[in-house]
């Protein structure tokens, strides 16, 4: 037999070793999220996906779940806080929608939707970014990057190549690739690798495949987030 | 909506650094516009030719960054003189597209655009008092002024732009749901 | 000391040798790129192919860490890289004006390299040198105590291209300034009394005795030490691991400097209570992890280590009792606040970039290379020493009832008398400023940007856990500073010193910066206050670490305490934009030859 706690009123069970997030996934509450994926390790960076557990907030990503826990998470305040985490993540890089292929299967957009986002006062950065089109198959876009590093880990994990890397530090924090150019071209990187899978935003691109689907017929539009499991984006 | 009581609330538009495409949007609301004048007159607009943004504007409906001189003049008197100010489309509250600029220094972009280009016969900077100067960056309005309220989209849909309206007139907090929020 | 000699070995041959030193040994990739730097000024792309090519590792895990931490350079900087030191206590000394004095007798701009590529100047973070600023590092070693002409004579060694070497000691005199000295800065322990003290016990009743001592981390937090030493030493090892015993001496909270005088002049004292520590717990191996701000003591300290192994109290068989090993290796770090953070140090101790880990699981049970790890304050160490010699009932029988024993405060800001204060705990505050001369008092920061703004009301406050916990800074504002631009300065620091891992803290805090130098252009209102106020709120609930949680501290602190310093700058009715309008326009005036009016934004616009 299983243990429970509660998530915003409701009974959730869990088994030994699961997070939050896992348990609240396998009984179909959505939490939001950008930085995790259920099948790469959790490592909570985004910080949407914070929760308050007896008061007190923690990422739900990597936080066990424990029998009795009062776990809130779909409340006025904690969405205003997340919709304030979406609005940095918005105007620390250069996210124009209208001109990014992948509007529609975007996560962060999707989740701004999902969060009614509608409402901006940050001031923009407007950071100096690069775009890499040297390999033949793929491009990345770093205007788009949100640093949430599943294709760091998806490449190092999943793939045993280590083509991502973060360098930087802070504000001044971006995604490398692993090459004496920078270039992703001179990487061992492959289309099929899965770190060309797990972008949650418009950073790394197949060639070829832009408006294969139209705008308005894409993952998000049809549904919101909160209704699309994680494994689809395999697809995309 | 109910036979209106009130005093009909003034309604002032403007299309800064933008491409008059959510204008365009606005009149995509189609015969609803007139259901709407029951409610609304418009004040200083692209659609009126008004010159001037009344000093009892209730509402100002701004479209378009803010990438020159007379975009802040223009802003600030939308500002100074309507209680509500909305910002409309991806231009007017994240820059969209003419932000594009904002990775070059602005000489660089005039020297591309007035002498190394192709297609202009003297390669001067325009210099004629007449026309606003550029700002160094493109900024997105509420950079520049308070802004109350966001309309998102690019343009938004005339659906999305009823339902905002619907809702502000009607005192609700607006809300757009699935479908109708978007950013592209 | 580096002389900034042309390398016979070519930079492929200090790689080699340097890795070499380093048993190939990627974990030491941090030491590995500091040592080729030292040799090279910066680090070259042929020293990171190089280092890529011996080490095996990807180059991404390379340029990781040479892009985060401060003090690596993968652009020339110069032969001569000079660092203000910029606290507010640095400020507050005038730091600033000898800044610009040095920028333009050597016609260099602030961060950037002169251009025949001799000098390189910048700000750093504090260097722990407040009691004795303003100072500096040049090629990370402290010149102290800096005024108009030292920096002229600095100029000319760095125009005759003088090595460093040959550079006055006198600048690089570092004083420990012990103010007031109690049972620690007054101990009279020869080394190996606490080992043999030690030794004399069983390990399980060494750990008793720092149990009962009641002895807490002095690195602020102030987590039980005899509880943490006795989880690591009931955490199971797996095959082939040790336990291991880590030296907290990043002491990168700006203000703090006590850690600096414990190395320089006790540093047998927290050595012992290092091997303490590991003979309670079980360990054999040691770090410690020295700020590379203080790189002018590692190599006395390594002196220290070796006399200490020849002398039987560090190495294999301890006291000549067989079985009896333990080493302590020195890391130093490179520019690195949040590594003071333990899991971020133990990162960086694994040679890699310094983000703090999800906690649980916590080091002592997976730490180090995944191995039971303690990690405590340099101060603490020295404590253990104590308490090995005089035991815990002693230590417990001082101070108060849930502070036991001393504490080391740095002094510094507006007193006479800056410098080292050791004090049992429950001392007030308003003591303190009158041992150290403090007049006419407005407010104390205690322990750092990251603690907490005390103002004159709360004097009567005391240090302690009960009270005002600290982890030793406390620097003093008179009446004539403006507390504005000191929470302005510490929100700088934080946003400079964010790792960057989570969304809140990377981008929270230059949204707070922004906002704090906007108020600070006069271009405030209510707005951007509100704005400030939700800032504060977003870091403290969701950011990964303390960094984030108490980067908004000095902000809410002064707002609380001091807001008419706000006030006077929100007096803009209207929202104004944070950048100057008119300014924005200069370059298009600049491309035009346009002055008309239409060029222009009239200053008084923005109030209408």
């Amino acid at each position: 037999m299983s243990d429970t706690f509660t998530l915003d009123g409701k009974t959730i069970s869990f088994t030994e070793g699961q997070t939050i997030m896992q348990a609240a996934t396998d009984a179909g509450v959505y939490i939001p999220h950008l930085c995790y994926l259920p099948e790469l390790k959790p490592h909570g960076s985004c910080k949407l996906c914070t929760v308050k557990i007896n008061g007190r907030e923690t990422s739900s990503c990597t936080m066990r779940a424990a029998a009795g826990m009062v776990v809130e998470s779909d409340t006025e305040e904690i969405n205003s806080q997340r919709r304030a985490l979406i609005h940095m993540l918005f105007v620390e890089g250069n996210h124009l929608c209208p001109t990014c292929e992948v509007s529609g299967n975007c996560k962060l957009q999707a989740t701004a939707y999902h969060l009614g986002f509608m409402s901006p006062q940050f001031d923009h950065f407007f950071p100096i970014r690069r775009v890499d089109a040297s390999h033949p198959d793929i491009w990345l876009d770093f205007n788009r990057c949100i640093l949430c590093s599943l294709c760091v880990q998806a490449s190092r994990d999943v793939d045993g190549k280590n083509v991502f890397g973060l360098s930087g530090r802070g504000i001044k924090s971006r995604l490398i690739v692993n090459s004496k150019s920078g270039k992703l071209a001179d990487t061992d990187m492959a289309v099929t690798d899965k770190a060309a899978q797990v972008c949650p935003v418009g950073v790394i691109l197949k060639k070829r495949t832009a408006f294969k689907t139209p705008i308005g017929e894409r993952t998000y539009d049809k549904k919101p987030i909160s209704e699309v499991p994680d494994t689809p984006a395999k697809e995309r | 909506m109910d036979t209106p009581v009130k005093k009909k609330l003034k309604v002032a538009t403007a299309s800064l650094a933008g491409c008059f495409g959510c204008h365009t949007s606005f009149l995509d609301i189609d015969e609803r516009l007139l259901t709407l004048l029951e409610y609304i007159e418009f004040d200083r607009s692209p659609l009126t030719d008004i010159k001037e943004v009344s000093p009892d504007c209730d509402i100002g409906i701004i479209e378009g960054g803010v990438c020159n001189a007379e975009n802040v003049h223009v802003l600030r008197e939308y500002r100074k003189n309507c209680k509500v100010l909305i910002a409309i489309g991806a231009c007017a509250y994240n820059g969209n597209i003419p932000v594009y600029r904002n990775q070059f220094p602005l000489p660089v972009v005039l020297e591309e655009v007035y002498h190394t280009g192709p297609g202009l016969a003297n390669g001067l900077i325009p210099n004629d008092p007449e026309l606003p100067l550029p700002l160094n960056k493109v900024h997105p309005i509420h950079e520049v002024v308070k802004v109350d309220y966001t309309i998102p989209g690019c343009p938004p849909s005339g659906d999305a732009i009823w339902k905002f309206l619907t809702d502000l007139l009607a005192g609700r907090e607006p809300e757009l749901g699935h479908g109708l929020l978007r950013y592209d | 000391m580096n002389t900034n000699s042309i390398q016979p070995e070519g930079i492929t041959g200090v790689v080699d040798r340097v890795v070499a030193r380093w048993r190939h040994d990627p974990t030491c990739m941090v030491q590995i790129l500091r040592e080729v730097q030292e040799t090279c000024d910066w680090l070259p792309p042929e020293a990171i192919d190089r280092t890529q090519e011996l080490l095996g590792v990807p180059r991404t895990s390379i340029e990781g860490v040479a892009h985060f931490y401060s003090f690596f350079y993968t652009q020339p900087r110069g032969l001569y890289r000079i660092l203000v030191s910029d606290n507010i206590t640095d400020r507050m000394l005038g730091n600033m004006a000898l800044l610009d004095r040095l920028c333009q007798s050597l016609w260099v701009e602030p961060g950037k390299v002169s251009e025949d590529g001799l000098v390189s100047v910048d700000t750093t973070s504090d260097t722990g040198m407040g009691d004795q600023g303003p100072a500096l590092l040049v090629n990370n070693y402290a010149v102290t105590r800096l005024s108009e002409a030292r920096v002229d004579e600095i100029v000319d060694l760095v125009r005759g291209k003088v090595p460093l070497a040959q550079w006055p000691a006198d600048y690089f005199k570092v004083e420990d300034n012990v103010r007031r000295a109690d049972i620690m800065l007054g101990h009279a322990l020869k080394p190996g009394d606490a080992l043999r003290a030690a030794w004399g016990r069983a390990p399980a009743a060494m750990l008793e005795e720092i149990k009962r001592s009641n002895l807490r981390g002095r690195g602020g937090a102030g987590f039980t030490t005899g509880l943490k030493w006795e989880a690591c030493r009931n955490a199971p090892l797996k095959a082939g691991q040790q336990r291991i015993v880590v030296c907290n001496a990043d002491e990168g909270e700006p203000g703090t400097f006590k850690d600096r005088v414990l190395l320089a002049s006790h540093a047998d004292l927290v050595f012992e209570g290092m091997t303490v520590a590991a003979y309670a717990v079980g360990a054999t191996r040691g770090f410690l992890y020295l700020r590379g701000e203080y790189r002018h003591l590692l190599d006395s300290l390594n002196g220290v280590l070796e006399r200490r192994r020849q002398e039987g109290l560090l190495g294999k068989g301890i006291l000549g009792v067989p079985g009896a090993d333990f080493d302590i290796e020195i890391h130093l770090g490179a520019g690195a606040y949040i590594c003071g953070e333990e899991s971020a140090l133990i990162e960086s101790l694994e040679g890699k970039r310094g983000t703090p880990r999800n906690r649980p699981p916590f080091p002592v049970t997976n730490g180090y290379q995944d191995q039971p790890t303690i990690v405590n304050n340099v101060e603490t160490f020295a404590a253990a020493a104590l308490i090995a010699v005089h035991g815990g009932d002693w230590y417990a029988s001082i101070g108060t009832k849930q502070s036991a024993g001393t504490k080391i405060l740095s002094v510094s800001g507006d007193c006479e008398r800056p410098g080292l204060y050791e004090y049992p705990f429950g001392v007030t505050v308003r003591q303190v400023l009158e041992d150290c001369g403090a007049r006419d008092t407005q407010a104390v920061q205690v322990s750092g940007p990251s603690g907490v703004c005390v103002g004159a009301g709360e004097f009567d406050r005391r240090i302690g856990f009960e009270d005002i916990p600290t982890a030793g800074a406390f620097m003093v504002f008179d009446q004539s500073r403006d507390m504005f631009e000191v929470a302005r300065n510490f929100v700088h620091f934080f946003q400079h010193e964010s790792c960057g891992f989570c969304t809140p803290c990377r981008v929270g805090t230059s949204l707070l910066k922004n906002m704090m130098d906007k108020l600070h252009k006069g271009l405030g209102s209510r707005f951007d206050f509100a704005e400030i106020e939700q800032l504060n709120q977003l870091l403290k609930a969701t950011s990964h670490c303390g960094l984030g949680h108490t980067a908004c501290n000095p902000v809410l602190d002064t707002v609380a305490k001091f807001r008419p310093a706000y006030d006077q700058r929100l007096r803009r009715q209207d929202f104004m934009p944070a950048f100057d309008l008119d300014m924005a326009l200069a370059e298009a005036r600049q491309m035009t030859g346009r002055q008309d009016s239409g060029a222009h934004f009239k200053t008084e616009f923005g109030e209408g």
